[in-house]
């Protein structure tokens, strides 16, 4: 029999608020452990929470960027368990009455666009972090507890059971990623814990409707993991079916080492956290025109901007997907693009050098005027640089901010293309060179490129190679 | 009249036209305290250094010519489940024991702000669990006008330390009537204000939806001056409310004429003293001779008060407390492994009526119960809140008791917490409401014990409990109730 997996997948994502959900601490990543805390995030007896209005705005944009229903009324429960990481052996959540339902993402897979559907999308408050002197919490003599974290606000979406492969889950993240990151509520780092995914899978028979049993599989950590994982749990529930066996409803890790999911645990009935609405929280209330006025605030999004990046500049998709990586890389194009009409030529120095001199700098494309690569290419167009040059320039001009132009005229970086000033360096040269004029002559080609080259290094790299080519042609 | 048997009315005109200093009045509270505290056991921990520096800080500022806040100079207990930065607050609590909070909660900021010295934590029902005082980890506190009796809880510190004259005004905290019993059982005014009216930021949480911060004092002016301090909204309470504050000091003496009484006669069944049943229709009396017009009505669904009360209690109870876990701060016990730390901290660190209340709590919450339980009973809770509503369409103030009983023997019910839960009966729909309600005094009983008569108002009205209360104290006679450690005026 033949066998299809069924994903979904439940996605965390925290909200780049510059502090805590309920309080006021920062939520700067790396900081010395348990610095970034108060008593409020560390669960002290007496404080309340108090809600942070920019992590509800950014919540209410991702949701509306995912096609959601957002709710002018969502509630606040506690889920309540007892873990170390827990300060309050509870964590402020969204249970019965969610910021939005539903939603989609269109997604681009390579068999064509569909449309993965969202179940629900809530806010919530992170946990801090574990350090375990050991392997893990079972096996460690002891374990130290991390409170930055805690608190930091979170966003869970999660799918419905819409995906059929490890490639489609993988895909369908990537482009959440783009997404949350162009809309600019997180920065989505999988390696950083930004982006988290856990992900139930099952099997069922090719051509019918009904759910198998389900494990879930965590410590999914990088894109890769979460295609090798869900490709390996699937390839393992198809032999247990093939050789008749029954899958039990378990929870998995995956094992990036050794590259195989390990059963957890197996789950007998769901784990009881008690729900009940938050008592110290009133309801959150979104006027509808507030919520339409965050919908007045979303930019184009990369799904349609890379659609139309693509037929208005006549870039392929691999160039209108890098371009729509980021708003900002996108904006900067269009802003180019509007007094550039070369978009060929931008396209090209964009992707290939801008992008490289920018991650040397460490620099972000935000930061650059897009006027100063218009008046680069411009110059390189008429002839006033070489490309070597350019290239020089443009590298400063992202360190600096300096104009090209003036960079030029003030350390006389002019292209030297006229005859009579080439001419007396070509004869000085050839000179200099006898073996290569030799050699040259012989019907080496490759001479011809040493000769132009000593001429280059006696201008500093602002002669014009072409008329150089000329010049050494007309006289050897 | 010495300083201490005066009420924060009195003492705080003194203060202002400076015919005593806040130091002298701290000081006569703390000798006359040095006396009559090893009786009472009112405080957990007494802060005379603190509150004599703050009673110097106050003179300071006067003999600079500063204009001081009304009650600068008049002497707080507060209740050891409220914040104190750097004053142990135990919450009456083993697990709390050498508990140091980092900051003071709202209400004791703005007492310290406005001069009032702080005399102690006062003692209390472990979590504020109990009605009696007797489930303090540490030990029970005695009822200033009979030894042998508990002052009520979970307030009783408080309310004994103001009984027997070792502070004018004390905080307390109300979820289920922890201020107007011991109010009751004392002899004293007690409100419980509405619910978001005052902060509850820094107060140990019993059950989020139903504690409010109250007050216990000696006279309806004293209370008054003391709500006008203490309420307000608070950016620290995302439940408290921007409701304008109003001078409740100015309207006291408005009286009741033409003002709508409701007779709650279901809230006093047959088996209440009839001395209590009495003194509320003797305040009926009154209302109606001042010119109010005095109705009996019925709220019916208010008979399920009990359950639904202890329902929710519990539930957000068992959730508030879960933070315990001996990682952070408080007690802790070592284990095996992290399931064993924590159930030997827990075990360790909480009485057993804590533990009873969690354990239900854990109960009702597990899914399998939760609609049939937690559900059910904030659909009942929203019945009792409609009934109320109704009401108090027809009725300014609603009257009844506040107890079945005055103050009961130490340990006559502390191995049945069924019958100590019974006693609240009349308590609970006010939280559950969310409304405002006040315990003052009604007289004393044929055992020379006070009877308290409880006023409840529509939300923020707290101006109508006062002005009522106010009449009733007048009618009454000269001056607050004063018990055997606190003697009459001379």
């Amino acid at each position: 029999m033949e066998y299809e997996a069924i994903i979904g997948l439940e996605i965390h994502v925290e909200l780049q608020t510059r502090s805590k959900i309920f309080c006021g601490c920062s939520t700067a990543f790396g900081a010395e452990p348990n610095t970034n805390c108060c008593p409020g995030c560390l669960g002290l007896p007496g404080t309340l929470p108090v809600l942070n209005r920019r992590a509800v705005e950014y919540a209410v944009l991702a949701a509306l960027a995912l096609n959601c229903q957002v709710q002018e009324k969502s509630v606040f429960a506690r889920k309540n368990y007892f873990y170390p990481d827990l300060p309050k052996a509870y964590q402020i959540s969204q249970d019965e009455q969610p910021l939005a339902w539903g939603g989609y993402l269109e997604i681009d897979f390579p068999e064509g666009s569909r449309r993965v559907n969202l179940e629900r999308v809530h806010l919530e408050e992170e946990a801090g972090k574990l350090i375990h002197a050991g392997d893990s919490i079972i096996s460690a003599a002891y374990s130290l507890v991390d409170y930055n974290r805690a608190g930091v606000p979170l966003l869970e979406i999660v799918t419905a059971p819409e995906l059929y492969s490890g490639r489609e889950a993988r895909l369908f993240l990537q482009e959440l990623r783009t997404l949350l990151r162009y809309i600019g509520v997180s920065d989505v780092k999988m390696e950083e814990g930004s982006l988290r995914c856990d992900a139930n899978i099952s099997l069922r028979p090719v051509g019918t409707k009904e759910l198998g049993t389900r494990a879930e599989v965590k410590n999914l950590n990088s894109f890769r993991a979460v295609e090798q994982a869900l490709n390996y749990e699937a390839e393992r529930q198809a032999m247990i079916l093939a050789r008749g066996g029954e899958i039990i409803q378990s929870t998995c890790h995956w094992d990036d080492s050794r590259k195989a999911t390990v059963v957890m645990r197996l789950k007998e009935g769901t784990a009881d956290y008690r729900y009940f609405p938050e008592p110290d929280l009133p309801p959150l209330i979104l006027e509808r025109s507030s919520i339409e006025a965050l919908k007045e605030r979303l930019p184009e999004l990369p799904r349609q901007r890379r659609r139309r990046l693509q037929e208005q500049y006549d870039l392929t998709a691999e160039e209108a997907a890098v371009m729509t990586d980021s708003c900002e890389m996108a904006d900067f194009f269009e802003k180019a693009a509007a007094s550039y009409p070369d978009y060929r030529n931008l396209v090209n120095w964009v992707l290939g050098d801008l992008i490289y001199q920018l991650r040397e700098a460490g620099k972000e494309v935000a930061q650059l005027s897009p006027a100063l690569l218009i008046e680069l290419l411009e110059l390189f167009d008429a002839g006033e640089i070489n490309r070597p040059v350019a290239k020089e320039l443009l590298a400063e001009m992202i360190r600096s901010g300096a104009s090209p132009r003036q960079m030029v005229r003030q350390r006389g970086l002019g292209k030297i293309s006229g005859r009579e000033e080439l001419a007396p360096l070509v004869e000085q040269v050839i000179a200099e060179n006898p073996d290569a004029v030799e050699n040259y002559r012989k019907g080496k080609k490759k001479a011809l490129a040493f000769l132009v080259g000593k001429v280059m290094a006696l201008t500093r790299g602002r002669a014009d190679p072409q008329e150089l080519n000329r010049l050494f042609e007309e006289k050897i | 009249m010495k300083l201490f048997e005066m009420t924060a009315l009195e003492l705080s005109r003194l203060l202002q036209k400076k015919e005593v200093s806040a130091v002298e009045v701290t000081q006569s509270f703390m000798e006359h305290a040095e006396a009559v505290e090893p009786q009472v056991r009112a405080y957990i921990t007494r802060t005379s250094e603190t509150a004599l520096a703050e009673a110097e800080a106050v003179d300071e500022k006067r003999r600079r010519g500063e204009t001081m806040p009304l009650l600068a100079g008049v002497p707080l207990a507060v209740k050891d489940n409220i914040c104190t930065g750097g004053v142990r607050t135990t919450c009456g609590s083993r697990f709390l024991e050498e508990y140091l909070p980092p900051e003071d909660a709202t209400v004791v900021k703005k007492a310290r702000a406005a001069g009032l010295p702080l005399m102690g934590k006062t003692n209390l029902d472990e979590f504020a669990m109990g009605s009696s005082t007797e489930n303090s980890a540490f030990f029970p506190t005695h009822n200033p006008w009979d030894l042998q009796r508990v002052p009520g809880g979970s307030s009783g510190g408080s309310a004994a330390a103001v009984a027997a004259g070792m502070a004018p005004l004390a905080l307390g905290t109300d979820t289920g009537g922890s201020v107007r019993q011991p109010a009751a059982f004392c002899g004293l005014v007690g409100l419980r204000p509405t619910y978001g009216r005052v902060s509850r930021a820094g107060v140990m949480a019993l059950a989020s939806s139903l504690d409010q911060a109250g007050l216990l004092a000696l006279t309806t002016a004293d209370a008054a001056l003391l709500l006008g301090l203490i309420a307000g909204e608070d950016r620290d309470d995302p439940t408290s409310s921007s409701e304008p504050v109003a001078d409740y000091l100015s309207t006291l003496q408005e009286g009741v004429k033409g003002l709508r009484v409701g007779l709650l006669t279901e809230n006093m069944p047959e088996h209440f003293d009839r001395e209590i049943i009495a003194a509320v229709h003797r305040a009926a009396a009154v209302l109606a001779e001042n010119g109010a017009v005095v109705e009996e009505l019925s709220l019916p669904h208010t008979g399920s008060s009990l359950e639904v009360y202890h329902l929710l209690c519990a539930a957000e109870a068992s959730s508030n407390l879960g933070r315990f876990d001996g990682l952070r701060y408080g007690r802790s016990a070592r284990g095996e492994n992290v399931a064993e730390m924590y159930s030997r901290t827990r075990g360790e660190g909480f009485g057993p009526e804590v533990k009873r209340r969690i354990l239900l709590g854990t109960c009702i919450l597990r899914e399998s119960r939760y609609e049939s339980y937690y559900l059910q009973a904030l659909r009942v809770r929203t019945l009792i809140r409609r009934d109320y509503e109704a009401a108090l369409n027809r009725f300014d103030l609603l009257l009844g008791a506040v107890t079945p009983t005055t103050a009961f023997k130490l340990g006559e019910k502390k191995d049945d917490p069924v019958a100590m839960y019974h006693a609240d009966i009349c308590l609970l729909p006010g939280p559950l409401a969310g409304i405002p309600a006040l315990s003052v005094p009604g007289g004393l009983g044929s055992g020379g014990l006070p009877i308290g008569v409880q006023l409840t108002a529509a939300p923020f009205r707290e101006e109508i409990l006062f002005r009522a209360a106010h009449l009733l104290e007048q009618e009454r006679g000269p001056g607050p109730l004063r018990s055997q450690l606190l003697p009459p005026a001379s």
